[in-house]
């Protein structure tokens, strides 16, 4: 085993930092800026250098580097806390769906415009009845002539209030059973008919949101991969969505200031303290080391499947008691949120207190997932 | 980069489990367990034929030169299978300080023989006060004409009992700071003055008090450095502990499969209990956290192998593991039921072993306390 870069690797990650140093000077330090941090001119020049779609074939605008390059990438910008959200969706998973199931006019369509930063992307999976259990997904597409006409609400939709395009996940057979008739659409945000209304989560930020679909007409040419084989293309686009290390990530600066703040305020001499600070020192540790072994896999061309969804359990549990045991050791600041006078940490504790029950929704339940490490994984009875 | 085993390591991996299981099963585990000696001399014999004793012994001394993720292979499969008997005493805790520290002429000596499986040999560090830090060393080391002359007890011993040598770690000098005056001695064990007690441990594994009440040894037997002995404990401290956590991964891995099979095979409610969402979320989150614990467990024996900068990994991954598999077996015992509680089952073994081991070479909780020093809090 060897777990050292090589020399070209370590350039590369230098070249990263650099460009960060160079590009995010004094910005506002926050958390979850892969989920918030929406500046498409930062995209655009993430994408001048090649830095999207970074694993994917050059004649669609990749750079046909391996997914360890991507590992690298993805760690800095993330350490960085880099507002990367514009592109985050189409370089993690709809530029590797349309790889894996699209035509080559899609392709061609599609993934320069990813990877240039120009274009963002939203998923539609879930519904109000679709959850967990997504192949229950009532939104429906029927036909007529070149078109799929499309009539449904989707839910908890990230960014679909920002994005040009949702990657749209709908029911095309009725009839069939419910894992059958189910297909994948890409629709222009556009087109007529199509509402976003916000969602508000407990931090009072707007990133969700109910979209809504009134007769929305889309070409048939849009359909991604087989109709009616959408479930089946689903899984590993979710695969993809679950694997990265931006899932024990998403809080690295704050964890960075908070470990700071216990040596500057002298909390850090405080046993309990230490002993805390020092677990998250080494969940992380092996939650990162873990995002690795996944990103491995991919560069061997192996799709993780239960490995994903045992990384993003483990990672995103972790930045809940991050979040958490980062709030405890502020005490009374610890409830003090941004704007607020006397607000230590300017008040990120609070709102990263508030934000991390999301985690173990988001891209798939803690609940699911240890079912597909059961079942899947260990083949248990189900 | 590159997160696999070598074709090499598998089939030692390989190797090793069919050996185990074919030559000590755990009924075998069990008898030794209840045996004054706690070992079988032919199974012994056997593993230094495949070259066991000898895996990171370097060829010129007789052994096979590999390196220390093979060791972590071979450690993984000795822990899964509960393997008894003194091979971490000889071949990790004594080989490796006289790999380190001792003279050619100890090397030719004691290398080759411990590779053969020849001798015996114990690491005889932890005293009564329990700890493993120099500060912790107050057995006495004098130079009384050519010989020194060694006094004082140590504790917690394993495999003393049956030892032919003693690696017996003494003070030599008073101390401004506990880490001066450490000296190293090669203690035959049959020196007048010696007298072992058998302790009764939780696991049944074979520690002993040895108390050395004016033994004699040659000066040509030290190991390093008069008064340098520290730096070499401390050294094979980080190694030791790495390794002990591979055996302890393995027997993690013993209790998670024993687990999913007992969960397919045992019906109630007309179901396998498999089927329930609880049992299904205890060994889904059980694989999980014995899953992650390779991953840093393989990163920090990397940085072993390659001599860097490790005394944060390695009190990372001595803490988690640690609190991994005291989870694991508890959690094997709840899967199992009853049956999981009685001296008869081997899941109770485990539970066992698991309450030992993590205590070894400092807990979880010491270790928290050194990653938490390393992040300069």
């Amino acid at each position: 085993m060897d777990f050292s870069f090589t020399p070209e690797q370590e350039r590369f990650r230098e070249e990263v930092r650099h460009f960060l140093d160079r590009e995010l000077p004094q910005q506002e330090v926050t958390e979850d800026r892969w989920l918030f941090g929406f500046f498409p001119q930062f995209s655009r020049k993430l994408g001048e250098r090649g830095w999207i779609g970074l694993t994917w074939p050059k004649e669609y605008g990749g750079q046909a580097r391996s997914y360890l390059d991507r590992l690298i990438l993805t760690e800095e910008l993330l350490r960085y806390g880099a507002p990367v959200f514009a592109h985050w969706f189409g370089d993690r998973q709809i530029g590797p769906a349309i790889l894996a199931h699209g035509t080559e006019e899609q392709k061609r369509e599609f993934l320069p415009q990813i990877a240039k930063g120009e274009i963002s992307f939203c998923v539609g999976m879930s519904e109000t009845e679709a959850g967990s259990d997504l192949a229950s997904l009532q939104t429906k597409a029927s036909t007529e002539g070149d078109w799929f006409i499309i009539n449904g609400q989707k839910v908890w939709t990230t960014g679909a209030h920002l994005a040009h395009f949702c990657y749209l996940v709908v029911r095309t057979d009725p009839s069939a059973p419910k894992h059958r008739g189910i297909s994948e659409l890409i629709v222009d945000m556009k087109s007529p008919g199509i509402t976003a209304r916000p969602l508000v989560d407990m931090t009072g930020a707007h990133e969700l949101n109910e979209v809504f679909f009134d007769n929305v007409h889309v070409p048939k040419k849009m359909l991604i991969g087989q109709e009616n084989r959408g479930w089946y293309q689903i899984a590993s686009q979710l695969d993809y969505e679950r694997s990265g290390i931006e899932r024990v990530m998403s809080n690295y600066p704050l964890f960075v200031d908070i470990i700071n703040l216990a040596k500057e305020e002298g909390l850090g001499k405080d046993p309990l303290v230490r002993y805390k600070l020092a677990q998250l020192g080494i969940e992380f540790e092996v939650g990162r080391l873990f995002c690795y072994r996944v990103a491995w896999l991919l560069s061997q061309g192996i799709v993780p499947n239960y490995e994903a969804a045992m990384a993003k359990t483990f990672c995103t549990e972790f930045e809940q008691r991050l979040a958490n045991v980062a709030s405890q050791i502020m005490g009374l600041y610890g409830q003090l949120m941004p704007g607020s006078k006397m607000g230590l940490l300017k008040g990120r504790v609070a709102r990263a207190y508030l934000y991390s029950p999301a985690y173990t929704m988001q891209g798939g339940t803690s609940e699911i997932l240890r079912n597909i490490v059961g079942i899947r994984g260990l083949g248990l009875p189900s | 980069m590159n997160l696999d085993f070598t074709e090499e390591q598998e089939m030692l991996r390989t190797m090793a489990r069919d050996f185990i299981d074919k030559e000590c099963p755990k009924t075998m585990v069990r008898e030794l367990e209840d045996d004054p000696k706690g070992y079988f001399p032919e199974i012994w014999s056997k593993m230094a034929e495949l070259g066991w004793m000898g895996l990171i012994i370097p060829e010129k001394y007789g052994g096979t030169g590999g390196s220390f993720m093979d060791l972590v292979v071979l450690l993984e499969e000795i822990g899964r299978g509960c393997l008894p008997g003194p091979f971490f005493s000889t071949a990790i805790l004594s080989a490796l300080p006289i790999l380190a520290a001792g003279s050619e002429e100890q090397k030719q000596d004691f290398l080759p023989r411990i590779a053969k499986g020849q001798i015996i040999m114990a690491l005889a560090l932890t005293e009564p006060s329990a700890t493993y830090d120099a500060a912790g060393v107050s057995t006495t080391a004098r130079l009384e004409k050519d010989d020194y002359v060694i006094n004082g007890t140590k504790l917690f011993i394993h495999d003393a009992h049956i030892a032919d040598y003693l690696l017996c770690v003494t003070r030599t000098k008073g101390w401004s700071l506990p880490e001066q005056g450490i000296t190293l001695f090669l203690v035959d064990a049959k020196t007048p003055g010696i007298k072992i007690t058998p302790l009764l441990t939780i696991a049944d594994d074979k520690q002993n008090e040895v108390i050395l009440e004016n033994v004699s040894v040659p000066q040509k037997n030290m190991i390093g450095e008069l008064h340098q002995g520290w730096p070499v404990i401390a050294r094979l401290l980080e190694q030791a502990t790495i390794a002990k956590c591979a055996e302890m991964i393995g027997g993690a891995d013993w209790i998670l499969e024993a687990c999913i099979d007992y969960a397919k095979e045992r019906v109630q409610y007309d179901r396998p209990i498999g089927s329930f969402g609880m049992i299904q979320r205890y060994i889904a989150d059980m694989w999980t956290e014995v899953g992650i614990a390779k991953r840093l467990a393989y990163y920090t024996t990397w940085l072993v192998e390659q001599g860097l900068p490790c005394a944060m990994e390695v009190a990372m991954t001595k803490a988690w593991v640690s609190d991994v598999y005291m989870r694991q077996a508890r959690m094997g015992v709840q899967i199992h039921g009853g049956i999981g509680t009685t001296r008869d089952h081997d899941m109770g073994l485990y539970y066992r072993r698991a309450r030992q081991v993590t205590l070894l070479f400092g807990d979880a909780n010491l270790h928290r306390e050194v990653v938490a020093q390393e992040m300069g809090l």
